[in-house]
């Protein structure tokens, strides 16, 4: 449908200020459409060979079938009945549901508490943070083996272990993104809390937690998010069996020759939780700023933690 | 800084607007208008309810990030068991004995070699290509998308909302002997299908293309960020002073997003180094081990183990620099929003 876009004064001169004299930069917008295709499309494809009719990996087999999601062939079992892909699928969303309502908590309540409480031990606890955030994922797998395996032999090897792992690996995401938050929304409004005669505790409560909701929806969906995709961590910490998520799954099926559409189909199911959670983390925080200044652009990119 | 029953403003369960319905009386009022506002809100009840907000935050990272940090520094330095031959970590940081790091260190110039210097080539030549890809898009996304931005924006998170696995399945599916990437080089004429190429069996073009294709999403959401920040009135200020755009681009958004580069290529390069599968699903050949593998194989024999505590404390101490580099200029830029 053609529409007729009248510019507005003020557009037509963002727009030649952008532009200047100078003609639309052709070139930049190809290699950007090239490299968006190059992300995007073997994606695609993947997906498109869970539903293949046989068993390749490499070709497409028609006529598309659900065989790979729920067929009830014994020899290559789907995802429904294969009981190691059924069981990662169901420790995947167990931890990711976990993980994500401890981790919150402490995050949010580490954000808040460090913003406020100036010192030198808040300092430091806030780059203990920032660096668990930066450390390379396969140290703090290592690290964490030699402590459960040495130093707290009570955490097994397993969910537990991986749980206090994961919570540990993301808590930044709320501390960091809370944070942001905090300071955007500056002092003025507890200030005027204050004035009107609250107790910390409840301008905390009432004024405070409202205003940082969005960013603790965006948190959760990320660590939700990134709890599904982690692999190394669950990987050198899930002992023996039983508690591998799918992408543990994938990697050890897929490596140890055992590949098939079965990990495709396992693969666009992950793919799924996570944009199901992308979209209600994006509409749950288009709802919560509501009526604020910002847009989709700003939503979109609270989402991805940015 | 006044004690706090002197300014106890109100009770917590007042409503809000209960304090401009009834004003304090007498001298406690005259003393609360006195104090600034920011001792007012210091000077809340109660007063450790920031640390206690931050308490069980810290404590896990104390027992999870902290200590497990420093219990590989035990292992790396402590002994064997001389039975079974699994790692008898010292705790007594006195007692240390370095002998495992003199393994350690002559295992480097021999078996480890390799893998070291191929992880060096490998994270350098992906972490660079992704730079030349991820630069452009973003800033093309940034400066040119106008009323687009926010599909341009969808379509370049979407990765990042794709399993890391996922991506390398994607791969190797079109990677097979008899896959599509194939397909198109012999339709193509460059390629006979009798000798189709083995993209898996170990090339290192193979695994830097996914390395490549696994990070590049990170990094250009971290470039985006960055760029979006530059103000746009000094690049309009350029134009208006006579530089061409190719010349504003060098002279003045290149060196504006110079924080931002070296930001991003620490988020490509600190996961990489310690990236262990992307070459074993694209290759799996001993030609393309890089030093996360040596690590990761060493976890899973009890006698290696304290080896593999040793070379993590190595890279880890290489990799410290570039870790506080990054932290401090998060830092900076955080207290510059503020």
């Amino acid at each position: 449908m053609a529409t007729v876009v009248v510019p507005t004064p003020a557009t037509r001169r963002q727009r030649k200020a952008w532009r200047g004299p100078w003609r639309y930069p052709f070139g930049l917008q190809t290699f950007t459409w090239v490299y968006l295709i190059w992300s995007i499309v073997p994606i695609g494809i993947s997906i498109l060979f869970s539903f293949n009719a046989g068993k390749s990996q490499a070709t497409l087999q028609t006529p598309l079938s659900l065989r790979w999601y729920s067929g009830r062939n014994k020899s290559f079992p789907s995802v429904l009945h294969d009981p190691i892909l059924h069981a990662a699928v169901v420790q995947t969303l167990k931890l990711g549901a976990i993980v994500t309502l401890i981790t919150i908590p402490l995050g949010v309540g580490f954000a808040i508490g460090i913003d406020r409480w100036r010192g030198r031990t808040s300092n430091g606890f806030n780059l203990v943070m920032i660096f668990s955030f930066v450390v390379p994922e396969l140290l703090l797998a290592v690290a964490l083996y030699f402590v459960f395996l040495q130093l707290f032999k009570f955490v097994h090897l397993g969910s537990e272990a991986e749980t206090a792992a994961l919570v540990v690996w993301n808590i930044s995401w709320p501390a960091i993104i809370v944070r942001a938050r905090l300071v955007t929304i500056g002092k003025s409004f507890e200030e005027a809390a204050a004035d009107l005669g609250a107790s910390r505790m409840s301008a905390l409560w009432r004024v405070l937690t409202p205003l940082l909701l969005p960013a603790i929806f965006a948190s959760a969906v990320l660590t939700f998010a990134s709890v599904v995709d982690d692999f190394v961590l669950v990987e050198q910490l899930s002992g023996n069996g039983g508690s591998q998520t799918m992408a543990v799954i994938i990697y050890s099926q897929q490596h140890g020759g055992g590949g098939g559409p079965a990990l495709n189909a396992l693969a666009t199911l992950m793919l799924l939780f996570s944009l199901v959670v992308a979209a209600l983390g994006y509409g749950a925080y288009r709802l919560m700023t509501r009526g604020e200044r910002g847009s989709t652009t700003e939503a979109l990119t609270s989402i991805a933690g940015m | 800084v006044a004690t706090v029953t002197e300014t106890k403003p109100a009770a917590p369960d007042r409503p809000p607007h209960a304090a401009t319905l009834k004003p304090a009386k007498g001298s406690r009022k005259s003393r609360w208008q006195a104090r600034s506002r920011q001792d007012r809100l210091d000077s809340w009840k109660p007063r450790w309810l920031w640390a206690s907000l931050a308490m069980p935050g810290s404590i896990w990272l104390l027992l999870f990030f902290l200590l497990p940090f420093y219990a590989i520094l035990c292992v790396a330095f402590g002994t064997l068991d001389p039975i079974f031959q699994s790692p008898v970590p010292i705790w007594n940081p006195f007692a240390w004995d370095p002998q495992t790091f003199v393994n350690v260190y002559h295992e480097l110039s021999i078996t480890f070699a390799s893998p070291f210097w191929r992880t060096v080539w490998y994270v350098a030549v992906s972490s660079l290509l992704s730079l030349v890809i991820a630069y452009p898009v973003a800033y093309f996304v940034t400066r040119h998308a106008g009323k687009r931005k926010s599909l341009y924006l969808i379509l370049l998170i979407s990765p990042f909302w794709v399993s890391y696995m996922m991506r390398m399945l994607a791969w190797i599916d079109l990677l097979q002997t008899n896959g599509w990437v194939n397909d198109v080089f012999e339709w193509l004429g460059l390629m006979n299908r009798s000798t189709p190429a083995n993209w898996l069996g170990g090339h290192s073009l193979t695994v830097i293309l996914g390395l490549v294709y696994g990070y590049i999403p990170y990094l250009i959401i971290v470039l985006y960020a960055g760029l979006d920040r530059i103000d746009g009135r000094l690049l309009e200020a350029s134009q208006d002073l006579g530089f061409t755009k190719l010349r504003t681009f060098w002279r003045v958004t290149v060196p504006l997003s110079r924080q931002t580069i070296l930001a991003g290529m620490f988020v490509t390069v600190l996961p990489m180094v310690g990236d262990y599968f992307t070459n074993q699903l694209l290759s799996a050949r001993k030609s393309t081990t890089m030093i996360g593998n040596t690590i990761e194989g060493q976890l899973n024999y009890a006698s290696a183990q304290s080896d593999g505590a040793a070379a993590s404390v190595i890279l880890l101490l290489l990799l410290v620099p570039a870790m506080i580099y990054y932290v401090r200029s998060t830092n900076k830029a955080s207290r510059e929003n503020a």
